[in-house]
């Protein structure tokens, strides 16, 4: 039986047709790859958080390794000891406190609503590590990333990552040369919360001045870079006030 | 027996070098110029579109006699975005660091002119064996360039091949670059892309004159 493929009613059969084929094809690849996906953006959350803290399988120089999957659940429960949420001036314990969603809180602060911010404590080696979380925007989509403070205001290390910035250029703000640069970096401007920018005329590739607020900047990602500072002087006044409270004097 | 007819070879082996579609056709040039900064995004780059591209062109090709034609364009990306999302959804829950990898790249897929092309020009007008031999001998030329572009790049620009320092240090000043030698900043931004796909065309059709056009 030969169809004609060339009537308008034939048409639009066929479009519903694929439609609703189409469709409940990725509902139910949808609905039933949920449950895994959730857990393995679980998973990296802790990762990313464990690695901010410098906790890591990093092997040689240029090697990004965060603790397998199958340990992260208890390395985390293990190092991070607290976990905060600031809500305005109340602060209230959550143990999911590292779930919550920057990117929905800071769009309710828009909003004028109270923004519920994650503080996770760590510690490691008797050593307490205040973790933020960091939210921003690079050049083609949201940035974003945890910074490890110590009770002097100093990183103790930092992850970001990205969604879909240019690879070889801004995708290289997850590299190592990079993320390690920020170590040791004060977000403090004498007593000002300035956070750490990303400067191109640093002049300073092997990172060796800690006192100045700035990193070398990634060749040929001048945008990804500017989203990396605002991203971090913006998270770090967001937390201002808890901060101020903790800080040594 | 032969696996493959030679007319079948042809569908593979043309698309490699004379029916080239980023020198010849000049198509897919945009993700060719956007991701080649370092060979290992050409290389999964190019992974990802051989197999797109193969399963898409035999969808088609099977589909062809039902697709009314006042719709086709529609269809031929319906099936491709279904195709993309099912492979990213997958890999996010299987093979969750890789789907990272390619998050970029699932965007540029669906609109890289190439599966489309392909799919219009080829998949609709013939069966579905020959079709994916089509698909894949396309895509396999499209990511020769990508890898060839990708390698001149990354070892121009940032002195690295996947990520590897293979010409020495560049802060240390190890290697070649105690010598005075600096990476070509150049190289890594998407200008340079078309310059090497540029000398390519250039070196292709300086071999092969067959492929000059006449003005």
């Amino acid at each position: 039986m030969a169809i004609n493929t060339e009537k308008n009613t034939y048409t639009v059969i066929f479009a519903c047709i694929m439609v609703v084929v189409v469709g409940s094809i990725l509902a139910f690849l949808a609905s039933s790859l949920s449950d895994k996906i959730k857990e393995n953006e679980r998973f990296e959350k802790q990762q990313n958080i464990l690695y901010a803290m410098g906790i890591n399988e990093n092997e040689d120089e240029g090697s990004v390794n965060f603790i397998p999957t199958d340990r992260v659940e208890g390395e985390f429960s293990n190092y991070i000891k607290e976990q905060l949420v600031i809500e305005g001036d109340q602060i209230t314990q959550d143990d999911e406190a590292y779930l919550i969603d920057m990117k929905k809180q800071l769009a309710e602060m828009k909003n004028g609503t109270t923004p519920r911010l994650p503080m996770l404590i760590g510690e490691k080696d008797e050593k307490k590590f205040f973790i933020i979380p960091l939210y921003g925007k690079g050049l083609w989509g949201p940035i974003w990333g945890f910074a490890a403070l110590d009770d002097q205001m100093v990183v103790q290390g930092v992850y970001f990552d990205h969604q879909s910035e240019t690879p070889g250029l801004g995708a290289n703000i997850k590299q190592r040369y990079f993320m390690d640069d920020f170590t040791g970096e004060s977000i403090l401007d004498g007593t000002q919360y300035a956070g750490i920018a990303v400067a191109k005329g640093n002049n300073d590739p092997l990172n060796n001045t800690k006192d100045d607020n700035e990193v070398d900047a990634l060749a040929g990602a001048t945008i990804t870079g500017n989203g990396v500072s605002v991203m971090i002087s913006q998270s770090v006044n967001l937390y201002k006030d808890y901060l101020e409270t903790i800080r040594a004097k | 027996m032969a696996l493959l007819t030679k007319k079948d070879a042809s569908l593979i082996l043309d698309p490699l070098a004379d029916n080239n579609p980023i020198t010849i056709q000049v198509l897919g040039i945009c993700s060719a110029l956007a991701i080649t900064a370092e060979l290992k995004a050409s290389v999964v780059m190019a992974i990802s579109v051989i197999f797109v591209l193969g399963v898409g062109n035999v969808v088609i090709s099977l589909m062809r006699n039902i697709i009314p034609s006042k719709i086709r364009i529609i269809v031929q990306l319906i099936v491709v975005a279904t195709l993309v999302i099912i492979v990213d959804q997958v890999l996010k829950a299987f093979a969750y660091e890789l789907s990272k990898t390619l998050s970029v790249f699932v965007g540029l897929i669906i609109t890289n002119c190439i599966i489309m092309g392909r799919f219009e020009a080829f998949a609709l007008g013939n069966g579905p064996w020959k079709s994916f031999l089509d698909g894949i001998g396309n895509a396999l030329g499209y990511g020769v360039i990508l890898i060839i572009v990708g390698f001149f790049r990354e070892l121009l620009g940032s002195g690295t091949l996947f990520g590897y320092k293979v010409l020495g240090d560049p802060v240390k000043m190890t290697g070649l670059y105690s010598t005075g030698y600096e990476n070509n900043g150049f190289m890594i931004i998407p200008p340079a892309a078309l310059i090497v796909v540029g000398i390519i065309i250039w070196v292709q059709r300086s071999r092969n004159t067959a492929l000059i056009e006449d003005n």
